[in-house]
């Protein structure tokens, strides 16, 4: 049953990242993330966790992603053709060396996956991935690394003000 | 199991039927007779079926009709296929988020637990909100899709008003989470039983935040600047005609029915009755048996729920023929400099009670 969902989903989500980078148009790229972006929270869901879930949705298909969409609209790309791409010398090594590390984080995350034998299947805790048990966790055994990011986000937030003052002054 | 997922189905269709099938058409009459009144007219009357008007209710049918027949109409240089999304990314969240809002409590009929819920999800709270701010995207790619300035300014103007006001919305959210200590729309309708624990003395200043920020959401009157025809034509719906253009009109009489439905549970009550317990309701009608007096408390605490619908639909009509338009710096300003610190402060200072209380 959880495989007849999984299945579908998976696809969408493997179908509209390859949408991401096959399509010209910016916005259309954009719609294909959010697309995508609404996939993984559905597979979220399929984990039981979810919390993690919403905030998928919220905070990368939500926030993040009509950001994107507004600055898109705010410089006004329009449709380019693909004929007009060049890859520049510099760019062209740069995109092979990311891309050689991504396979390589794809294998061992492959590896870790079959180490781990995901498949046997364990009792799930009712309340597994509840927002109580979720919050529980981040505020005990993860509270310095909650604390620390969202040190970085405050730094963010400041950095983000003193580099648009002199502008609006 | 077959039993739960025909109840389940029931309570689909009931919520579709509510929400498009009765509300969206009708509301469509509401507001211009409303309006009308308002301003001293006489308002939709002429629609007739056999002589018979109906104080003008058969406008809604003439409506319905109009727009399946017009013209369907995409223009040049627009992007067919997301001008054809649109609509529908616009009008989904609306019915999607009625999905975990209970519209009545819980029920023994004929030996099953009915809850008046179509999923009773853990985090109900956050998906209403993540649900709304989805919709953002069917306005703001109605604009850019349509290959028209006016459009693309509405669609501009909606983005930054929208993801403003998110901001607002989400923080107020907070505050009712803090009360209630939990994100279980049904917990919190259930607290609600208690008159004195009405989200209105709980959180007034949440109440009258969320009012605002949720009216800044639908982008109607005085914060309807993605659509101000004095300004930019009709904005983002400009280029839309037909079903499409209906669709977006049915999207905001669904939204507004949705803000009227999270404000009723969050902080008028929820499905009660003040100072009458399900218990006490149920005590009186006990002679009916288990199941009779269950579904008549059913039927009225349903009846209850939506009557504050109503309340809250005719407030927002009632502002919105009411209040001039504000001009889109007043809007910024309002959002980002009068209710964000406000609700940072209604944050804090419930924080500070909470704890002075325990």
């Amino acid at each position: 049953m959880e495989l007849l969902i999984f299945y579908p989903i998976a696809g969408l989500c493997v179908a509209l990242a390859l949408g991401v980078i096959f399509n010209t148009s910016p916005v259309g790229s954009a719609m294909c993330l959010i697309g995508m972006m609404l996939g993984l929270a559905g597979i979220f869901v399929l984990l039981q966790a979810h919390f993690i879930a919403i905030l998928q949705i919220i905070i990368y298909a939500g926030a993040i992603m009509v950001l994107f969409m507004f600055v898109i609209m705010l410089l006004n790309l329009k449709q380019t053709a693909s004929a007009d791409w060049v890859a520049r010398d510099k760019n062209r090594f740069i995109s092979i060396l990311t891309g050689v590390l991504a396979v390589g984080i794809l294998y061992k995350i492959i590896d870790i996956t079959f180490l781990a034998e995901l498949n046997s299947s364990a009792e799930l805790p009712d309340t597994f991935g509840t927002v109580a048990t979720v919050g529980e966790a981040l505020f005990t055994d993860f509270v310095l690394p909650f604390e620390v990011a969202s040190l970085l986000l405050l730094a963010a937030m400041i950095g983000a003000v003193v580099l648009a003052k002199p502008k609006l002054d | 199991m077959w039993v739960d997922l025909a109840i389940t189905l029931v309570k689909i269709l009931f919520i579709i039927g509510v929400t498009v099938g009765f509300f969206a058409p009708i509301l469509t009459w509401v507001e211009r007779k409303q309006s009308a009144i308002m301003q001293d007219r006489i308002g939709a009357n002429r629609a007739d079926i056999l002589g018979f008007t109906a104080i003008g209710l058969f406008h809604c049918i003439a409506d319905a009709l109009k727009m399946f027949t017009k013209e369907d109409f995409i223009p040049e240089g627009a992007n067919k296929i997301l001008h054809t999304l649109s609509p529908i990314i616009a009008v989904v969240p609306a019915i999607l988020t009625f999905a975990v809002v209970p519209f009545g409590g819980q029920y023994t009929i004929f030996d099953n637990e009915v809850n008046l819920v179509i999923s009773d999800l853990d985090v109900g709270l956050l998906f209403v909100f993540a649900i709304a701010s989805l919709a953002t995207y069917g306005y703001v790619i109605a604009g850019w899709s349509s290959n028209n300035n006016w459009s693309l300014l509405g669609s501009m103007r909606t983005a930054s008003q929208m993801i403003s006001y998110e901001v607002t919305m989400g923080l107020t959210i907070v505050g009712v989470l803090m009360v209630y200590g939990s994100m279980k729309l049904t917990t919190i309708g259930a607290i609600q039983e208690d008159f004195f624990k009405w989200g209105l003395f709980l959180q007034p200043l949440g109440f009258f935040m969320f009012l605002a920020a949720s009216i800044a959401e639908n982008k109607r009157i005085p914060f309807d600047n993605p659509e101000a025809e004095s300004e930019i034509v009709a904005g983002y719906f400009t280029e839309y005609s037909g079903l499409k253009f209906g669709m977006f009109f049915m999207s905001e009489f669904i939204e507004m029915v949705t803000i009227g439905a999270i404000m009723t549970i969050l902080f008028f009550g929820a499905w009660h009755i003040p100072f009458l317990t399900t218990t006490t309701l149920l005590g009186w009608f006990d002679f009916l048996g288990t199941t009779g007096s269950n579904i008549l408390v059913m039927l009225i605490q349903v009846g209850v729920f939506f009557s504050k619908v109503v309340f809250f639909i005719w407030l927002q009509m009632t502002i919105r023929w009411t209040l001039p338009r504000f001009r889109y710096d007043q809007i910024m300003k309002l959002g980002w400099k009068i209710l964000l610190p406000l609700s940072l402060v209604n944050i804090l200072v419930t924080g500070i009670v909470i704890l002075v209380l325990n």
